[in-house]
């Protein structure tokens, strides 16, 4: 057992990275350094899931987010950039509303949390992905089998979507 | 504050939220609207996980209650789907008009 001090120590620098990340996922001027944020973004969420012993997500996390889907966006980057402009994430004039209406649903949010009873924090020492498993193809299978439809779904779309007349 | 508990992870998920919430009104470039959504899965990704690690279990053998992994593998699936289908989109848009701006793609305005 890790002394009591690494868990907040871990979560608060996770958290920190998270929300530098983000920031700069949508503050960079550059679309490219903005889509690389991306990945720091999606890399220290996987870690949020190992802190909260979600290891068969955070694998998920990594496989699809910061490999697959960041990749599909960098394409996308590379596919649409006209000019060599340096300010290519610019704002549209929208922003005062669109601040005006974040701070609402934060404060919204928050309102809604702290209104949260007490919870446990028992420790696990298992390995959970066996039952996560048996959970996805038991009582979970007929949304999994739905899934597996729409991602072929999406897959079939997104070739007709994008290819050339 | 030495005790991690859930509220800490779903303040955690509020703020990334607000942030993606905040990226996708006020961005002009179509993409970059699109990566400001993936921001916003994923904190309700974080939320379902943390509900899921410290919520007491129901009645059975695992000792966690795993519902909000199952939901959050179900958000991670539809993402790349809707990832797939909007960059595909945007692909096309780009292609049609020669723009990805948001403002000037006001053609279902009125």
């Amino acid at each position: 057992m890790a002394p009591s001090f690494v868990e907040p120590l871990v979560f608060y620098a996770l958290s920190a990275l998270l929300v530098i990340g983000a920031l700069a996922v949508v503050f960079l001027p550059r679309i490219i350094h903005a889509a690389l944020s991306l990945v720091v973004f999606f890399v220290g969420i996987a870690g949020v899931f190992i802190l909260l012993q979600a290891e068969f997500i955070a694998a998920a996390q990594i496989i699809i987010y910061a490999g697959a889907i960041t990749v599909l966006v960098l394409f996308a980057v590379m596919l649409t950039q006209r000019s060599a402009s340096p300010e290519s994430n610019p704002f549209n004039t929208q922003g005062l509303i669109a601040s005006v209406v974040a701070a609402a649903l934060f404060v919204a949010l928050l309102a809604g949390i702290t209104t949260l009873a007490g919870t446990s924090t028992i420790g696990i020492d298992m390995d959970l992905t066996p039952a996560l498993g048996t959970l996805m193809l038991g009582q979970w299978v007929l949304p999994f089998e739905i899934a597996s439809v729409l991602l072929l779904a999406a897959l079939i779309g997104a070739v007709v979507i994008a290819k050339e007349n | 504050m030495l005790t991690i508990g859930l509220t800490h992870y779903l303040v955690l998920s509020a703020i990334v939220f607000t942030i993606g919430l905040y990226g996708a009104l006020s961005k002009r470039n179509a993409v970059v609207i699109l990566m400001s959504i993936e921001l916003m899965f994923n904190a309700v990704n974080i939320a379902f996980v943390a509900v899921s690690r410290f919520l007491p279990p129901t009645a059975g053998s695992p000792p966690i209650n795993l519902s909000g992994q199952v939901f959050a593998l179900f958000v991670i699936t539809v993402a790349a789907a809707e990832a797939s289908v909007a960059l595909a989109i945007i692909l096309a848009i780009y292609r049609a008009r020669k723009t990805v701006s948001i403002d000037d793609l006001n053609l279902m305005k009125w």
